[in-house]
């Protein structure tokens, strides 16, 4: 076989596979950073459309489950592929511009002021694209549009609360448009207001046909709208199915969050905050 | 004689001609790639390179020795371009693994830099006293070599300071989220270390080490003053590192001060009265910032 043919059937073998692979696919996956293992062999596909809420309690790897999906957090053991491709081997042909993603963050600020039109901006950016072009201006005007904060697009986010910079960083995801929208905590310290609005927004999104995985510590705002629900606990997915009841008591309404290890002593095992029926 | 005839006299000698050259190349450059240190919180990294050039400095006296060259200055200035080179590029090697914070990282260069460079300067049979010219510069002996190599340098950085702002941006800003966009994150990081290793040791033999690391930053920590976003603070930086080089180079011609230090001295003075006369300019201190939206909670007002 000659040489351009052969390229033709490996270019067709490659598009063949990835074409409706699925957004998100993971296998085996293993996270060792230091000397903790923080992911577990994770087996995890999340398919077209779908919209995934990743529960469980703090430190039970949630953030490093999704920045490994990502590509901040490298993969210690397994695989991680987005749209068929490995994020680790595969680095330049993962189809970056189709993934969006906010960052668990308390603040949208750097040494230097940036104005959110600048920091919606920089989501515009790919593997592929080092530059805004004037396209991408009104683009970034639009995201902030949709979180709300358009009049405040030539302020410098230095001078925003906590929830506006969070807003300004889903708009900086937002941007890129996304088939595939990855969220670490969205919900995290913002007011009743923005959470609904939100919701909204991600609703239009889902409606729209884009695959949404978020971090949540509890549904809220977005119960109505997640399908599935991934529980972790020490690295491992104890739960996979339908977003499942909340801890007996939980549900109570006159339940009140006391926790043994305020003044006392340290509780060696948490009961999860979610019952699991496997 | 009145001052413009001193100006006239100051522009028609061939010398000052190239100093102010230079002046104003590193006044407009350095500022460039200051704004990107100080967006990724690493403002000392200009400093911390500077003494491993010292060493390279160092470096390069012992392989002319030891080449047995009659002038060792020579390979003086690549050593120190290998040396701060190689010592940027592991600052960002150190910082990447994650071992350690970028600012202690920043610490063990810095101490690594000045000792390796005062032990190599014994070893070759020099003293302290010979690292002098390079830590504050000679830009009143500025030959027509240095100012091409000046002039190359502060192309290569402004072409990639302000060629690649949004990458270099979205890097400093956020790199776990550059990251995530698939921006070639370590290139760009490693660019960026080679790019602050270049301005310093290139131009420390013109302006010295001092001088140059603080062009790098003293104008930006004007500049944010002033300015509500990365694009203007960097502008308004590459202005006030123009206006300042080439101020403190006419005073110096003036009266007999050092020309690196009366800069930095110019810079850091500016960066005094703009923080004291700023807030009595611009908007009004006390606009709301706050939204209009509702309480989360019910509150019953006049209770």
């Amino acid at each position: 076989m000659s040489g351009p043919d052969r390229a033709g059937v490996v270019a067709a073998t490659t598009a063949a596979r990835t074409e409706g692979a699925p957004p998100v696919r993971a296998e085996d996956l293993t996270v060792i950073l230091g000397t903790s293992a923080v992911l577990r062999g994770i087996d995890l596909t999340i398919r077209d459309g779908e919209t995934v809420a990743l529960l469980g309690a703090n430190g039970s790897g949630k953030s490093t489950l999704v920045k490994s999906l990502v590509g901040v957090v490298p993969v210690t053991r397994g695989r991680v592929q987005l749209y068929g491709h490995d994020v680790t081997t595969q680095t330049r042909t993962v189809p970056w511009s189709r993934v969006g993603y906010v960052p668990q963050r308390v603040t949208a600020t750097a040494g230097v002021p940036a104005t959110a039109l600048e920091v919606v901006s920089s989501g515009l950016l790919d593997g592929r694209r080092f530059r805004i072009g004037r396209a991408g201006h009104a683009r970034a005007l639009d995201a902030l549009e949709q979180v709300g904060l358009a009049d405040r697009a030539r302020d410098s986010v230095q001078v925003f609360s906590g929830g506006q910079q969070q807003r300004v960083l889903i708009a900086r995801a937002l941007v890129r448009r996304p088939d595939l929208l990855v969220l670490d905590e969205p919900l995290a310290g913002i007011d009743r207001e923005s959470k609904e609005a939100l919701a909204r927004t991600i609703t239009a999104l889902h409606d729209a046909g884009t695959t949404v995985l978020v971090v949540l510590h509890e549904l809220g705002e977005l119960g109505p709208l997640v399908e599935r629900c991934v529980v972790l606990r020490h690295g491992r997915v104890i739960h996979d199915g339908p977003p499942p009841r909340p801890a007996a008591g939980h549900d109570d309404p006159a339940h009140e969050h006391e926790h043994p290890h305020e003044g006392g002593t340290a509780p060696v095992h948490h009961a999860p905050d979610l019952t699991v029926e496997l | 004689m009145d001052l413009l005839t001193t100006l006239g006299e100051l522009l028609a000698t061939p010398l000052m001609q190239r100093a102010l050259v230079v002046a104003v190349l590193v006044g407009v450059a350095a500022p460039v790639m200051g704004t990107y240190l100080v967006q990724r919180r690493l403002a000392l990294l200009g400093d911390g390179i500077g003494h491993v050039a010292l060493t390279g400095v160092a470096m390069g006296w012992l392989a002319g020795s030891a080449a047995g060259l009659t002038d060792r200055d020579v390979l003086a200035v690549p050593g120190a371009v290998v040396a701060s080179i190689a010592g940027a590029v592991l600052i960002e090697v150190v910082r990447e693994r994650g071992k350690t914070s970028g600012d202690v990282a920043l610490a063990l260069l810095f101490y690594g830099g000045i000792a390796g460079g005062v032990l190599l300067i014994g070893l070759a049979g020099g003293t302290t006293a010979n690292l002098n010219g390079y830590l504050f510069g000679s830009i009143a002996a500025v030959s027509t070599l240095d100012v091409w190599l000046t002039v190359v340098l502060a192309a290569v950085l402004l072409g990639f300071g302000l060629g690649l702002r949004p990458a270099l941006f979205a890097l400093c800003h956020d790199e776990e989220f550059a990251r995530a966009t698939g921006l070639p994150v370590r290139a760009l990081n490693i660019l960026l270390a080679v790019m602050a290793a270049l301005t310093v040791s290139v131009s420390m033999r013109v302006v010295g080490v001092l001088l140059v690391s603080a062009l790098m930053i003293v104008p930006v920590a004007v500049a944010q003053l002033l300015a509500r976003s990365f694009r203007s603070t960097m502008t308004t930086a590459m202005v006030i590192g123009a206006v300042v080089s080439v101020t403190g180079l006419t005073i110096t011609y003036l009266h007999p001060l050092s020309p690196g230090a009366t800069i930095v001295v110019l810079a850091i003075g500016l960066y005094a009265v703009v923080s004291i006369v700023r807030p009595l300019f611009g908007r009004p201190a006390h606009r709301d910032p706050h939204l209009d939206v509702d309480d989360d909670v019910e509150v019953r007002e006049g209770v």
